[in-house]
């Protein structure tokens, strides 16, 4: 197996061969481990600087992040453009580069502009991790949902993955289909078509109108957050209507013949996208997704490290 | 042009294993409070040996034990030319209070058992902590390390590799010099 990244920075799945997935995913079964011991922390990264910098609010993944850094022992700087200089117009590039003066070795970041980490990459020396970037990628996202399916299934070639909700605005949902289809998953997606993207079969999905149909066929229902902030027009009548045609609950679950599994990348809306009673039941690994992230991103952080040469 | 000069055969390597498990059994008695623990990946083909062996010669069994991977631990991931691929830590107990055997197949640098008893600290806190090792090439030490228990003592210099072959993965126990020019 190969031991190292054909890639020198994580800016998208799509950037990705499957080996590269696999390595990501054969490591963090190791720091999965890891963070199971009575003392998570291992000495790795203890001459790494990461700096997190959050163009756009973020909860979970931002303490994902910095978790992982930490167990991982690097030093963590964190920067969040509300309490910056971003407000009193300096450059992205501007930003970076006066932060990476402070000699910075890995930049984990996300902005709303698609594209931006990319951008960074090519303008500066350091490794940089994509933690979303606008409606384009959110890759550490996409490889913890694969890496659940796999632990849930043992594997994920051959699987039957539908991603329910918001696909034109969601990175998560675009990460994910690169994700599955190059591990060998068949995916599809459902949804009002007003929040389908215009060019779904260029990338190889197809769109279920019907909820029902769509979770009869699947193994595994992504379901995605009904992203408030992104809805610039109005793409559905209303939250109660989007809840009633497109919300998974408990009834229409009890109506499939067979069992399905249920994941949500959070922060969930209850009662929109997912009811409670499904959030909370066996069905759902939403809480194993949030597990695994800190897993997926040790082991993307110390890939990368291990391509920092430092003599 | 490669050298290569055998050091140590099957049949020696059986009377080594021996003598050093009747060493283990003088210091640890019936190995109630102590924990064999090998070094991931070479060592834990030694810990295998020695334990089944152990659990011939006296009566308390199973001998507790458990294999730790270094990986993570290491002081040279940004040094070297690709990263370690980790092997599985097999560490289903903990270590506190009890006497810790780690062992390896070669004693070197004595920089993986340094990072080895760090790792081992992740499992509880020690009462104490040896060293087995079946090889011990003395003088390359970077490290105030040295081992309790030792198979056979060499002098190499650094142009010269000492390997370990087992009859698991490579068919046979035997362990070479190894000399390129």
């Amino acid at each position: 197996m190969m031991s190292n990244l054909s890639v020198d920075h994580l800016l998208g799945i799509k950037y990705l061969k499957k080996s590269d997935i696999d390595l990501i995913f054969k490591t963090a079964d190791n720091f999965k481990k890891i963070i199971n011991q009575p003392i998570k922390k291992v000495p790795s990264l203890r001459d790494i600087t990461i700096a997190n910098l959050f163009f756009e609010n973020s909860t979970r993944t931002k303490l994902s992040f910095e978790l992982a850094e930490k167990r991982l022992s690097a030093d963590v700087i964190n920067f969040a453009s509300a309490s910056s200089s971003v407000k009193k117009g300096e450059t992205l590039l501007d930003t970076v580069n006066n932060i990476l003066a402070m000699k910075v070795d890995i930049v984990v970041m996300r902005h709303p502009n698609p594209g931006a980490s990319v951008f960074l990459s090519r303008n500066i020396d350091a490794k940089i991790v994509n933690a979303g970037d606008g409606a384009h990628e959110h890759p550490t996202q996409a490889l913890l949902d694969a890496y659940s399916i796999r632990e849930k299934y043992g594997e994920v070639e051959g699987k039957k993955v539908v991603i329910v909700g918001d696909i034109l605005h969601s990175r998560v949902a675009l990460s994910n289909i690169y994700c599955l289809q190059k591990l060998g998953a068949e995916v599809k997606v459902c949804g009002p078509s007003s929040l389908m993207p215009k060019h779904l079969d260029a990338l190889g999905v197809t769109h279920f109108p019907d909820l029902k149909e769509a979770l009869q066929w699947c193994d595994v229902a992504n379901v995605l957050r009904i992203q408030l902030e992104r809805q610039d027009v109005n793409y559905f009548p209303s939250l109660r209507e989007y809840a009633m045609v497109y919300g998974v609950d408990k009834e229409v679950l009890d109506g499939l013949d067979k069992e399905i599994t249920i994941m949500h990348p959070g922060p969930i809306n209850r009662g929109v996208e997912l009811s409670s009673d499904v959030a909370d039941s066996d069905h759902a690994i939403i809480l194993d997704q949030v597990e695994n992230g800190v897993a997926i991103r040790m082991a993307v952080l110390y890939l990368l490290a291990g391509k920092i040469k430092n003599n | 042009m490669i050298e290569e000069r055998q050091i140590l055969n099957q049949h020696d390597i059986e009377i080594t294993i021996e003598r050093l498990c009747q060493q283990l059994i003088e210091n640890h008695n019936d190995f109630v409070d102590t924990v064999i623990i090998g070094v991931q990946p070479r060592g834990t083909f030694l810990s295998k040996r020695i334990i089944a062996k152990l659990e011939t010669l006296i009566a308390t069994s199973p001998i507790q034990s458990g294999n730790v991977d270094i990986s993570f631990y290491r002081d040279d991931l940004m040094r070297r030319e690709e990263p370690i691929v980790p092997e599985v830590m097999d560490m289903n107990l903990s270590v506190e209070g009890k006497n810790v055997v780690l062992i390896d197949d070669v004693l070197f640098t004595g920089r993986s058992i340094r990072s080895a008893i760090d790792a081992l600290m992740a499992f509880g806190r020690p009462k104490s902590v040896e060293l087995l090792t079946l090889i011990d090439r003395r003088f390359s030490r970077h490290l105030p390390i040295q081992p309790n228990y030792v198979g056979r003592t060499i002098d190499a210099i650094d142009s010269e590799r000492v390997i370990v072959e087992w009859k698991e993965i490579n068919g046979k126990d035997r362990i070479l010099m190894v000399k390129s020019e």
